[in-house]
């Protein structure tokens, strides 16, 4: 195995694309170290992109936030701006494994490693978020929710590598929220997950909304009819049972050591309906 | 808070809370462990583990390995012999599989190579050809005539006809007659309960570095529970002597019963012998959970009778544990343990140990016994609800106490059971309002304790300060307790005395630190060889004075004439005595060897207050308050050390902890992220209530306490939840879609 | 497999060392450093027996490269007494018996160390939700939140 640490992009892409054996992009290394030791992937090559400019700083732009690739966990959990607009977006991140996990993870290392159950990528994908990828071809901005296409694997073509994710900008009376459920109160891998993103009108009525679940398809899922069920509402009951029974319709789990099909069917109802609550009263939604 | 009850002597140190010897290299990092040490020209060893379940070794080709450059040694079964007796042929062929695997995880092969990474590579040029068999993993199933077999011909006389080969043993314990108690119930209850397969979960790997040499003189550093049963089995597993195996125990990462075998250490003297090189082994996380430890995985029927108010007439227990694929008699511990804290008319338990394709078991805290008290406790909580009363007034009434013929067979001396139960009855958790959702749980627990063989040897330096050396490896603070006990009967400050773990050849047998022995055992032969010092002291200063041995009195760390008719002597202290040793007949040191016995049986109760969201099945713990009769506490920080670790690994056991095996018999969750044991947010204060109530087979009253506080937790959350719910948990762990499943089918 | 040749700074100390590529910092703390108050419980970052800090941060050292940390200040156990006065929680581990086994101690105390530098006040439910990803198996985690919260209480007031 080789290991690069080039300082710029281009030069990352050179030898990611130049590799004839198996590269791996290393950022947080949370996951990808993980699955060295077991053996389960033998890199040829490993890409630290972190001495890249621009991969570990949080910048605002056109009234968002780009967020470098190799920003870790507790980096942007203490970025207050980000904070503050984005509380679902960090709470998802923040839950990442233990406070060691936080100091190195990356929401970018999060989406490549394409679990159904990455706990950053249900809020950036109700966060309408796009991903930059850097690749032989040049820049191009992708949905997080078309960056991963089953488990464990991802849309990017070879050479290609994530430089920094984006969180567009948002209307007033904005905010977010993500739960998961995990059988410990920390260190689990979700077993089902939910994300709410919503914009209230000044009455309080929810006038845009987008609502991704977790853990419960080879993909994070965006739920269109759960998000239609709350718009035009106040989260009264009857919206709420609604979401949560679109979300447990867009469920297609699987039965495995974490949880059963009919758990996590049930359970990814119950998770949308407590995010949402917590998402509106976060965009000053009075129940 | 402690709570004396009677029989009080004056203690000193006994009872205080002196720092630990060990702390301080523990808390800058320079403890050494079983993976810490290294020596000139050592390899590194690695073990190639089965991928299946059950399968027959049809052919083992390691040509290509022992050709990689840098691999120094490969072996497999055929470098070891086939040892007559069962049991070590047992614990060899789990060490290094011969013809057969016999679980996923189970040892083929090893290499000793230059790096890991050379290791690594050298497994992977090992190539077996196995043909695969049928598997069985439950313990159920495992039983049933047509089962796959396990292994064959293991089978004992006491079992009766009918079941399949994997049954391998049965037993029976009680008294009285059956059928006449539960005529006399108003209501019996008869429910089935399975718990799986737990883990020790210690955080340190298995470690060692062997050393052979050409001459067949063997040093092998290991963390392990006991170092001479180490020595004992690697050095006839291997053929040599055992007074050519020098074992040093190093500091331990935890056990809890779980480093009362050997594992990697036959292999990695096999492979220091074939390389003459020394060879360090350690265990990934991965290779313990699939290779070491597990719990038995039990399945119990429960029966028991009770009248209106409250007394228990009648209770019958089957109990089906399997310790995979070895014979283990850990059904027997659960068979006795079961009823242990009643005092019942007529009581039977019946158990069957089961042959599964799962690492063999090895001991766990209490090992047998909170498995079978968690089907027994359930079941009398039952009968309280549906009978109301209150579990606790019912546990007082049919409390075993002294003169209690146990269920087991002996009838107890002096226990804590009641103590324990008025102290819980009194404490505030016990009445404290609970809210929506939440529940209370109660249980009793039992460990039986041991003493065993143990040596001391205690020096009295010639400065006067006290050495003591004996062979129990450490792992919760013994050293401290110990040292206590020494300084209390020697009359010198704790500082004065410095208490080591010797390697084999410094001092001679002791038992494994198992069964809550040590601090019992160890302490009873420091206090009985601070005698025999105090007792040599006498004599000296009687010959320096010139008078009868039988003139001189032990009093306060000091010889004194007996009484004025002796004379008028200036007393003298152990320092006076230590520094002219060399004129009076020389070094001073006592010694005490003994199979202790006495070790006096534990009860302890916990109380545990849960709230279990209805949605989704998640409990929290909200509260939990343990009482334990202790004997007499000498470090009761220690105590209620062990009392709270105890309890949190029986919360563990209850709610989220278990060995998950695949349809192909392969274990899915070999890893601390799976494999889920409480992290620190998942639990609340864990307070301990201390009782005191002397055990009379030992100098200070003193008993073990290390196993109790494991028992009482899982029927004390089983309780506590299904109170919570409505609905009866009758399986642990009680996992969130546990919880929601027994809720829909009970259409609560 | 061409070696990577790496300096930093190690507990304050200039430290150099050679180490192959895939090689994690743990396993250079502990093999080429001699470094073993730095544990290995699981290597996958779910026990936190190997917690160092790298640049201030905490993280687990089996999950870090060695030819990550050029030029980086690590922090281990053994930096953390300054010569031979016991830091606060060290002194506070051994009052409080907030050790048995005592393995996850030196990942604990790192911990620990960390999180009262951010939060010199935290709450009992901060620190155990902070120690979440250090695994005690002896204590059920009593007296170490209590030793932390004595250190904390204790070092506010120096």
């Amino acid at each position: 195995m080789r290991y690069e640490k080039p300082e710029s992009t281009a030069e990352a892409v050179r030898l990611l694309a130049n590799e004839a054996g198996l590269a791996r992009v290393l950022a947080g290394g949370t996951d990808l170290l993980v699955q060295m030791k077991s053996g389960m992937v033998e890199p040829d090559l490993v890409v630290d992109i972190k001495q890249i400019a621009g991969m570990r700083t949080v910048t605002p732009e056109a009234g968002g936030f780009r967020i470098g690739a190799a920003v870790s966990g507790a980096e942007l959990g203490e970025n207050a701006e980000v904070v503050a607009q984005w509380p679902g977006v960090v709470e998802g991140f923040n839950l990442i494994g233990s406070t060691q996990v936080q100091g190195r993870c990356t929401m970018a290392g999060n989406l490549c490693n394409a679990s159904p159950a990455g706990d950053a990528v249900p809020s950036l994908v109700a966060a309408n978020a796009t991903a930059r990828v850097a690749g032989p071809n040049g820049e191009r901005d992708v949905t997080i929710e078309q960056i991963p296409v089953g488990p464990g694997r991802i849309s990017l073509a070879k050479g290609e590598f994530i430089t920094s994710i984006f969180l567009p900008a948002r209307p007033a009376r904005s905010s977010d929220a993500y739960l998961r459920f995990i059988p410990r109160t920390e260190m689990d891998i979700a077993v089902a997950s939910a994300a709410v993103n919503l914009t209230l009108g000044e009455d309080g009525t929810v006038t845009a909304a987008r609502v991704a679940v977790g853990a419960v398809a080879p993909t994070v899922r965006l739920v269109e009819p759960a998000a239609q069920a709350l718009i035009g509402t106040k989260l009264d009951e009857d919206a709420l049972a609604a979401l949560a029974a679109a979300c447990s319709a867009a469920a297609n789990p699987i039965n495995d050591k974490r949880g059963t099909i009919e758990y996590r069917t049930h359970v990814v109802g119950v998770l949308a309906k407590r995010a949402a609550l917590i998402a509106y009263e976060r965009a000053g939604g009075r129940k | 808070m402690n709570m004396r009850v009677k029989g009080e002597r004056a203690f000193k140190v006994v009872g205080t809370r002196p720092p630990r010897p060990d702390g301080v290299d523990k808390v800058i990092g320079r403890a050494l462990y079983g993976a810490d040490v290294s020596a000139p020209g050592m390899l590194t060893g690695h073990i190639l583990r089965s991928p299946h379940a059950h399968a027959e070794i049809v052919s083992i080709d390691t040509s290509a390995a022992e050709a990689l450059p840098g691999v120094k040694a490969v072996i497999t079964s055929g470098d070891f012999g086939v040892p007559e007796d069962s049991a070590l042929r047992d614990v060899q062929d789990h060490c290094m599989a011969r013809g057969k695997v016999l679980y996923d995880g189970h040892a083929v092969a090893a290499v000793a190579a230059t790096s890991p990474a050379v290791a690594k590579a050298a497994l992977k040029l090992i190539k077996v050809e196995y043909r695969k068999l049928p598997h069985v993993t439950d313990v159920d199933e495992a039983m049933k005539p047509d089962a796959p077999v396990v292994q064959s011909g293991l089978v004992h006389e006491t079992v009766a006809p009918g079941f399949s080969e994997n049954v391998t043993s049965y037993c029976e314990f009680g008294h009285g007659d059956l059928e006449a108690g539960f005529a006399k119930a108003d209501r019996i209850i008869e429910r089935s309960f399975t718990t799986a397969a737990t883990h020790q979960g210690y955080i340190e790997p298995h470690a060692c570095l062997a050393s052979m040499n050409a001459d067949g003189k063997a040093d092998l550093w290991c963390c392990t529970q006991g170092h001479y049963h180490v020595r004992a089995v690697c050095s006839a597993i291997l053929g040599m002597e055992a007074s050519q195996l020098k074992v040093t125990a190093s500091e331990i990462g935890g056990g809890f019963g779980g480093k009362t075998t050997v594992f990697i250490e036959p292999v990695a003297l096999a492979l220091s012998r074939k390389s003459g090189r020394p060879v360090k082994m350690v265990m990934s996380r991965d290779e313990v959970f699939r290779a070491t430890g597990p719990t038995v995985a039990t399945s119990t029927d429960v029966k028991i009778g009770m009248t209106k108010d409250g007394r228990i007439t009648a209770a019958e227990a089957r109990l089906r544990y399997s310790g995979g694929a070895f014979p283990c008699g850990t059904v027997e511990m659960g068979a006795q343990a079961a009823f242990a804290p009643y005092d019942l008319d007529a009581v039977r338990t019946y158990g069957w140990n089961v042959l599964t394709n799962r690492p063999k078991e090895a001991s766990y805290r209490a090992p047998g016994a909170p498995q079978a008290i968690y089907a027994v406790e359930s079941v009398v909580d039952e009968l309280c609800l549906e009978l109301g009363l209150d579990p606790l007034d019912v546990r007082v009434k049919n409390a075993a106490q002294k003169g209690t013929l146990s269920s087991y067979g002996p009838t107890f001396d002096d226990i804590g059971l009641m103590a324990t139960l008025e102290a819980a009855k009194a404490h505030p958790h016990w009445s404290a309002p609970l809210g929506p959702n939440q529940g209370r749980g109660f249980s009793a627990g039992f460990w039986f304790n041991f003493g065993g063989n143990t040596c001391v040897t205690l020096n009295i330096n010639t400065d006067g300060t006290v050495s003591v050396t004996e062979g129990n490896p450490d792992i919760g603070g013994s050293r401290a307790s110990i040292s206590q006990m020494a300084a209390e009967e020697l009359g010198v400050p704790y500082e004065k005395v410095r208490t080591v773990i010797g390697d084999t050849t410094s001092i001679g047998h002791s038992d494994i630190t198992d069964g809550s022995r040590v601090t019992f055992a160890v302490g009873l032969a420091t206090i009985k060889a601070a005698r025999d010092a105090i007792q040599k002291m006498c004599s000296r200063v009687a010959q320096i004075w010139g008078i009868d041995e039988e003139a001189v009195v032990w009093e306060d760390g000091y010889v004194k004439p007996a009484s004025p008719n002796a004379g008028d002597f200036k007393p003298m202290s152990i320092e006076e005595i230590a520094a002219i040793s060399f004129q009076t007949g020389g070094p001073i040191a006592g010694h005490h060897e003994v199979n202790a016995e006495g070790a006096g049986v534990s009860f302890g109760v916990h109380i545990a207050d849960v709230e279990v969201d209805p949605e989704t099945g998640a409990t929290k713990v909200l509260r939990y308050t343990v009482f334990q009769d202790a004997g007499k506490a000498v470090h009761p920080d220690y105590v209620e050390g062990q009392m709270q670790g105890g309890a949190a690994q029986g919360i563990g056991w209850a709610l989220n902890e278990e060995y998950i095996y695949g349809e192909d018999g392969r274990l899915q969750n070999p890893g601390f992220l799976d494999y889920r044991v409480p992290v620190a947010s998942d639990l609340p204060r864990i307070e301990p209530v201390i009782l005191e109530i002397p055990n009379p087979g030992h100098p200070y009253g003193v008993r073990g306490v290390g196993e109790t506080s494991i028992v009482p937790p899982l029927a004390a959350l089983s309780n506590a939840v299904s109170r919570a719910l409505g609905v009866r948990m009758t399986r642990l762990p009680m996992s969130p879609p546990t919880i929601l499943k027994a809720v829909s089918a009970a259409g609560v | 497999m061409k070696s990577i040749h790496v300096a930093a700074t190690i507990n304050g100390d200039p430290a150099e060392f050679v180490c192959e590529p895939q090689e994690t910092l743990l396993d250079v703390l502990r093999n080429r450093l001699g470094l073993t108050g730095v544990k290995e419980g699981c290597g996958t970052g779910d026990c936190g027996a190997c917690s160092v800090t790298v640049n201030g941060r905490l993280v687990c050292s089996c999950l870090v490269l060695g030819g990550e940390v050029q030029g980086a200040e690590i922090g281990t156990i053994e930096g953390m007494a300054d010569a031979d006065r016991l830091h606060p929680l060290q002194q506070s581990f051994i009052d409080n018996a907030a050790l048995q086994c005592g393995v996850c101690t030196p990942g604990i105390l790192v911990a620990a160390e960390a999180l009262l530098k951010k939060n010199p006040d935290p709450t009992e439910t901060e620190i155990r939700y902070w120690l979440a990803g250090n695994l005690c198996r002896c204590t059920g985690y009593d007296k170490i939140v209590q030793a932390v919260q004595d250190a904390a209480q204790q070092m506010r007031g120096a």
